[in-house]
């Protein structure tokens, strides 16, 4: 369990606790570049356009960067950057923080490329009237996307103020400087800050493609270990999340959920809890929810509505394969290939359905005045929850507002708005603000799901260990990560959508987690076949030096060469490894496994991760991410599966749905490769791609078991 | 039973009218503004509601406000004294212990508690006392750290 301890490198940030109501222009977001223009009351502005339609079609389309292309002039505003007359500088920002600390990375990236303390910087994020429009936070692209543009944003405005402290005291700009938010002259001995270069004037300039960057090796604040900002305020409690948020008068509000997936409401007898004191009963259709003075009330409230739904038989858990396969389109002929010929295989391996079960679950407080809807909420997308709103209630644009306060987590499962609906459908009923925060149960019940999935292999290997043919079909679960990175003359690939029985989406590392268990399963399956070390017969067909050399690392640093390999003799101990590739990150896993033979339990007591994501931020986050996906991977890996029947989530509870817990955590290494010549790629989820796989090939071989489903043990190991 | 009209919550006696059945989790959120406390489960499974009731760690979501009676309260808003941080929270700063920190209230609650009872856990006796807490971000490892740097601090030691 050594958790990385760099304090000697951490630098405190503190932010500037200002209403964020405040604001130097005059109209709501989101704005076009004129419009901003105009209504910009001063100070330097630098702002970063792109062309949005294209954008939001790009991220609609793929949920990935929306770069432009072509033509067309960028108009529309992706982020912007504000240095105020007393040197306050402020980001606005359309992303979320979710715990993956985007909020300190941005911060530190203004910091470095502005020369300006960390605690004069503030990030405005993910409040829809004061930021500008952003697709959402999700796919590890605040990294990649963001993070390179806002860096040329706050260069921008160091050039510009350099420039206008050059004009000033008409000097050659060769002989500035800038540094701690001002700009000195050397020679001279003169200094002067931001605040006052930029006073009494209104510069909007707009970021350069071209501006000089400062390079890795010269980096004082990114790429060390910068503090998670405000993190005082978490550690006292005051930090308010959505479920937090208060306004005057509010009630709290329940919905009435249905009998079962798919059901409609046939009838309602709702007298009960309409004469229960000050409770509100709402019916919209099949919506029916309360609004009362607390929760408890509201809570009996539900309880005492009659109703009646009309239900409709829904396919079950132990159907689900079959049902998988049978509605996939452009399903593949059955592989005509000899299975018995020598070097060939082939294989089926499945994944459960699992739940993000974030500990904040959906919530949101709603108020309306008049036509006017502002609307707190936990989210990856503001302004993907905003278009519902609108949607829901045929709003204009502007007047919806919604505000996302750090969120407590979300790994992809909140994308979706359903809680900011509801809590405005039940405020508008009854007259004042409501606040509605989704039971455990309903979190597990109503939100999404990660998708479950069949993946077909057919492989052939040459008698020398060389890959031959690769044939690789997934059913449902998704297409990321679906290519191997292995070198294989004879390959298909392929992904094929399905009819899922639950409600499916996002999760952190989407399909890559099922793509890269099976594929990894297999690999190992290939190299015990051909009495190959699982580290040797992977570089024998890997080619991409980056794959290589986070291969290598991991398995030095496990110690893999030197640990007895067991071939399944099955004396309780064994070790597996797994290579990944994701979101433009490179990920290997090693670990070790002890078997109670006794009691088939099975404890993962040692996992050794090397990553490698180009160019290291900020190290200290990055570790925590790792090490974070390394034991959140391992619930899937080991015991975690949504149970369903005939419409019914089975285990919507912690205490029937295991999540890892302190004693499920191993010893943890990771290895972090920086490679500063290469652009940083995001890390929220490449990292959890190698842990089944990794652990799954341990089992086999601690006992000689090998395992192809997702969850590996949800009951132990039948030994 | 009549509706509870006073608490005590971190060193003062609070005023508030809650029906007795109501979760003492929601009154102190709900009726005494004290949001720390976080609603995770509402079935006493991940801890994130934990609040201390005369130095034990409780689960205020699974305890009716009317059991209290005249017994101690204390909260995550609670533990700073003339503003200087319990040992514990300032461990939890050092090690950079949090993702989203949705967990750190109970989290610190329970581990201030095992502190008061045990001032220097083995791993073990962490990870048994500890276990009843989710971190969903799954920062396990960190929060351990921190508890081990919080009992050598307590010690009087540097690291
Ligand atoms: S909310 Fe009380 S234990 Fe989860
Ligand atoms: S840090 Fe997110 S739940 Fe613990």
């Amino acid at each position: 369990m050594k958790a990385g301890k760099s304090s000697a490198e951490r630098v405190t940030v503190q932010t500037i606790d200002r209403p964020a109501t405040e604001r130097p222009w005059a109209v709501a977001a989101p704005w076009s570049r004129r419009e901003f223009v105009k209504a910009f009351t001063g100070g330097m502005a630098v702002l970063w356009l792109v062309d949005l339609p294209r954008a939001r079609a790009a991220q609609a389309e793929s949920g990935s960067s929306g770069r432009r292309g072509g033509q067309r002039r960028p108009t529309a505003l992706a982020a912007w950057l504000h240095i105020a007359a007393d040197g306050t500088v402020t980001l606005f920002s359309g992303k979320a923080e979710v715990g993956q600390n985007v909020r300190t990375s941005l911060t530190a990236c203004v910091a470095e490329e502005l020369a300006t303390p960390l605690a004069s910087i503030r990030a405005v994020l993910a409040d829809t009237s004061l930021v500008p429009y952003d697709a959402g936070t999700f796919g590890s692209r605040s990294t990649p996307d963001m993070v390179p543009q806002i860096r040329r944003v706050a260069a921008t405005a160091r050039e510009a103020l350099v420039d206008l402290a050059a004009k000033k005291w008409s000097v050659g700009r060769d002989t500035l400087s800038a540094a701690d938010g001002k700009i000195r002259h050397a020679t001279s001995n003169r200094a002067i800050g931001y605040g006052e270069l930029t006073r009494g004037e209104k510069f909007v300039l707009d970021v350069s493609d071209s501006v000089r960057l400062k390079p890795a090796t010269d980096w004082k604040v990114l790429g060390t270990s910068v503090r998670k900002v405000d993190a005082r305020r978490y550690v006292t409690g005051q930090h308010a999340y959505a479920v937090d948020i208060s306004r005057p008068g509010m009630l709290h509000g329940r919905v009435l959920r249905p009998a079962a997936f798919g059901a409609t409401l046939a009838s309602l007898d709702a007298s009960g809890a309409e004469a229960m004191r000050g409770v509100t009963v709402v019916r919209d259709g099949n919506f029916v929810g309360v609004t009362a003075a607390t929760e408890h009330v509201a809570a009996q409230a539900v309880a005492a509505l009659r109703a009646e739904w009309k239900t409709a038989p829904q396919v079950s858990e132990r159907d689900l394969f079959a049902h998988l396969r049978s509605t996939a389109r452009n399903a593949p002929a059955a592989d005509a290939s000899d299975p018995t010929t020598p070097g060939a295989s082939r294989q089926t391996y499945t994944v459960a359905y699992i739940a993000h079960t974030p500990l904040e679950p959906r919530a949101a407080v709603a108020e309306w005045q008049g036509e006017q809807l502002t609307v707190w909420t936990g989210s990856q997308r503001p302004f993907g929850v905003h278009g519902e709103l609108v949607q829901a209630f045929r709003l204009p644009d502007k007047s919806v507002r919604v505000i996302v306060p750090d969120t407590g987590s979300g790994y992809g499962g909140k994308h979706s708005g359903e809680a900011a609906v509801e809590a405005a459908r039940l405020a508008r009923a009854a007259g004042k603000p409501v606040k509605l925060v989704w039971t455990r149960e309903e979190e597990f019940t109503w939100a999404y799901f990660r998708p479950a999935g069949v993946i077909d292999i057919a492989s052939s290997v040459a008698a020398d260990g060389r890959l031959m043919r690769w044939e690789y079909h997934n059913y449902n679960s998704g297409g990321a990560g679906l290519r191997a990175l292995y070198d294989v003359p004879d390959r298909k690939e392929e992904y094929h959508g399905a009819q899922s029985p639950l409600r499916q989406g996002s999760y952190r590392a989407l399909a890559s987690t099922a793509n890269h268990f099976a594929r990894e399963t297999h690999i190992d399956e290939l190299a015990r076949s051909l009495k190959l070390d699982p580290v040797e017969f992977r570089l024998k067909n890997l080619r991409d030096p980056r794959a290589r050399a986070v291969l290598e690392a991991a398995a030095r640093a496990f110690g893999w060469g030197q640990s007895t390999r067991r071939d399944g003799r099955g004396d309780g101990r064994g070790i597996g490894i797994a290579l990944g590739f994701e979101k433009a990150g490179y990920v290997a896993t090693c670990a070790e496994v002890a078997i109670d033979k006794a009691t088939g339990k099975v404890r993962v007591v040692r996992v050794v991760e090397s990553f490698e994501c180009g160019a290291i931020l900020n190290p200290d986050h990055l570790k925590n991410q790792i090490e974070g996906c390394i034991v959140q991977g391992l619930g899937g890996a080991l015991f975690e599966a949504i149970r369903f029947e005939n419409g019914h989530i089975l285990n919507p509870r912690f205490s029937q749905y295991r999540v890892p817990r302190f004693s499920d955590t191993p010893a943890i290494q990771v290895v972090l490769l920086d490679r500063k010549d290469l652009t940083s790629a995001g890390a929220g989820e490449a990292p959890i791609v190698g842990i089944a796989p990794a652990v799954g090939n341990a089992i086999f071989d601690a006992s000689g078991i090998r395992l192809r489903s997702l969850p590996l043990v949800p009951n132990g190991l039948k030994v | 039973m009549s509706n509870v009209t006073s608490l005590h919550v971190n060193g003062t006696g609070r005023t508030c009218d809650a029906a007795p059945e109501r979760s003492l989790l929601s009154v102190l959120r709900d009726d005494l503004a004290l949001t720390g406390a976080k609603y995770g489960c509402g079935e006493g499974q991940c801890g994130a509601c934990t609040v201390l009731v005369d130095g034990v760690p409780i689960r205020s979501c699974q305890t009716p406000v009317g059991a209290i009676g005249p017994q101690k309260i204390t909260t995550i808003e609670g533990l700073e004294r003339d503003g200087r941080l319990h040992p514990l929270q300032q461990a939890l700063l050092e090690v950079g212990a949090f993702q989203c920190a949705y967990c750190a209230s109970g989290m610190i609650m329970s581990g201030v508690a095992l502190l008061g009872k045990n001032p220097n856990p083995t791993e073990p006796e962490i990870i048994r006392f500890m276990d009843g807490n989710i971190c969903r971000c799954a920062g396990y490892g960190r929060i351990i750290d921190a508890i081990k740097l919080a009992a050598s601090a307590a010690k009087g030691g540097t690291q």
